[in-house]
């Protein structure tokens, strides 16, 4: 409904400059959908293992109260298995945003590709 | 399902839309007066009584000016984009309570609009529908600052998702439901969620700010670098529905963190349930404070924490939040099996 408002009342005038893609006034370069970075496919695909853990989390932790101490050891088993996953991941690096590769990492430059954290 | 209840229903699907509309305009404003008294300064106070109308005056201009739509958009999504980062947001409210229920000539009304019985799950679930509204409004503006923004906002919201997922498992798993009605009268029968897993607490409350993409976490639309992030190409009335959308976000998961670890409705040391209805009414009091006191929060973490950086905020929701999460599960769930 605001939005058929805003037809009627906005004003319209077309330009060729002013429906250009913005990018900081310069002339466009090349197409936006150009390639991006892999790391954000592994974050998805981590994502996906990790957030399906959680939604089998969910049924068991409503009937945690009745079950007790079988279905924590039980769960355990499970959390245990994934947390080695996730130990595989952070040292694959996988998890690091900031990947320092330097071919020449020896000497002075060797303190610079150890892990920031 | 008889008139009464139909009615019911109706009124308060009115009131509780109106009131986060209402929330939007009053946090739209409060943001700035907030932001202004805190850096030393009045902020806006012209328009109306203490710049009370500030927001309705934006808002009338959001809707006088031009719709510019680029030439080089994907038309039908990027028309699309608001809309499906709109609705959601202003859907995910309903299934938060927002009183003890009232009781009016033998009916039994609860204060909430739908009563679901997985209602964490819904609002779970829509806010990750919430994502791909961010997505495709940056993919389908074709333009590079809002496909980078666009990209970085869907794998923050994954990562934080995650730790926000498993601090909710905590809470789940001592009060036995999916419903906040179960939470809440949980809470209130023994103490706040809040007393139980403040580290629960805690990893949710970080969550809870880079789902929303508020600062110190906005690093979809830091505009330092990516001019406005996904929402770059949006004008006038598009580009309101964002930003309202953001707001309703931000209302929603203020009450979302009050149910789940502050007691929602429940007033400390009270009976409400014994009051009749003077109860009805300071619960919802009580509710609106909370929320209320929350929403500042946000305003005040916004001028006190810098912004993170990318890799920074990697680190903590994979590194750090993430683990946290699963040693409250395992820290609750030891607790609780040795107990019984």
């Amino acid at each position: 409904m605001a939005l058929i408002l805003q037809r009627l009342v906005a004003p319209a005038r077309r330009g060729a400059l002013k429906h250009s893609t913005y990018e900081c006034g310069e002339e466009v370069e090349g197409s936006a959908w150009t390639q991006f970075n892999i790391r954000f496919y592994v974050i998805a695909l981590v994502f996906l293992i990790f957030d399906v853990e959680v939604v089998i989390l969910f049924p068991w932790a409503v009937v945690f109260k009745d079950i007790g101490l079988v279905a924590f050891v039980e769960m355990l088993i499970f959390l245990c298995v994934l947390t080695i996953g996730l130990v595989a991941v952070w040292r694959r690096r996988d998890l690091d945003w900031v990947k320092m590769v330097l071919p020449y990492a020896r000497g002075r430059y060797a303190r610079l590709t150890r892990d920031p954290d | 399902m008889d008139t009464f209840d139909l009615l019911a229903t109706i009124i308060k699907v009115v009131i509780v839309f109106v009131t986060i509309l209402v929330t939007i305009i009053i946090l739209g404003l409060a943001e700035r007066r907030v932001s202004g008294f805190m850096q030393y300064r009045l902020g806006p106070n012209r328009v109306g009584p203490w710049g009370l109308l500030q927001t309705v005056a934006d808002g009338i201009k959001f809707l006088f000016k031009e719709d510019i739509i680029p030439d080089n958009v994907n038309r039908p999504i990027y028309l699309l984009a608001p809309v499906i980062t709109m609705i959601p947001a202003f859907m995910t409210f309903a299934v938060i309570p927002f009183g003890v229920p009232l009781e009016i000539a033998g009916h039994t009304v609860k204060l909430q609009v739908a009563d679901i019985n997985i209602g964490l799950l819904y609002i779970l679930a829509l806010t990750s529908v919430g994502v791909y509204g961010l997505v495709l409004a940056g993919w389908s503006a074709g333009s590079k600052y809002p496909l980078l923004g666009g990209l970085r906002s869907s794998a923050q919201l994954i990562s934080y998702e995650l730790a926000m997922g498993l601090a909710i498992v905590g809470v789940i798993m001592v009060s036995g439901g999916l419903t906040f009605n179960e939470i809440i009268t949980h809470q209130q029968a023994t103490s706040w969620n809040f007393w139980k897993q403040p580290l629960a607490a805690l990893v949710f409350l970080v969550a809870m700010f880079a789902e929303t993409n508020r600062l110190p976490f906005d690093l979809t639309e830091a505009e330092q670098e990516l001019v406005g992030g996904y929402h770059t190409e949006y004008s006038s009335f598009k580009f309101l529905m964002f930003y309202m959308s953001e707001y309703a976000n931000v209302i929603t998961a203020s009450g979302f963190m009050v149910c789940l670890f502050f007691g929602g409705w429940d007033m400390p040391f009270i009976d409400e349930k014994a009051l009749g209805h003077w109860g009805v009414v300071l619960s919802v009091l009580a509710f609106v404070s909370k929320v209320g006191f929350f929403l500042f929060l946000y305003i005040w973490v916004r001028w006190t924490f810098p912004r993170f950086r990318y890799d920074q905020l990697m680190r903590l929701g994979w590194k750090v939040l993430l683990p946290l999460g699963l040693v409250n599960i395992f820290a609750v769930g030891l607790w609780m099996a040795l107990r019984a």
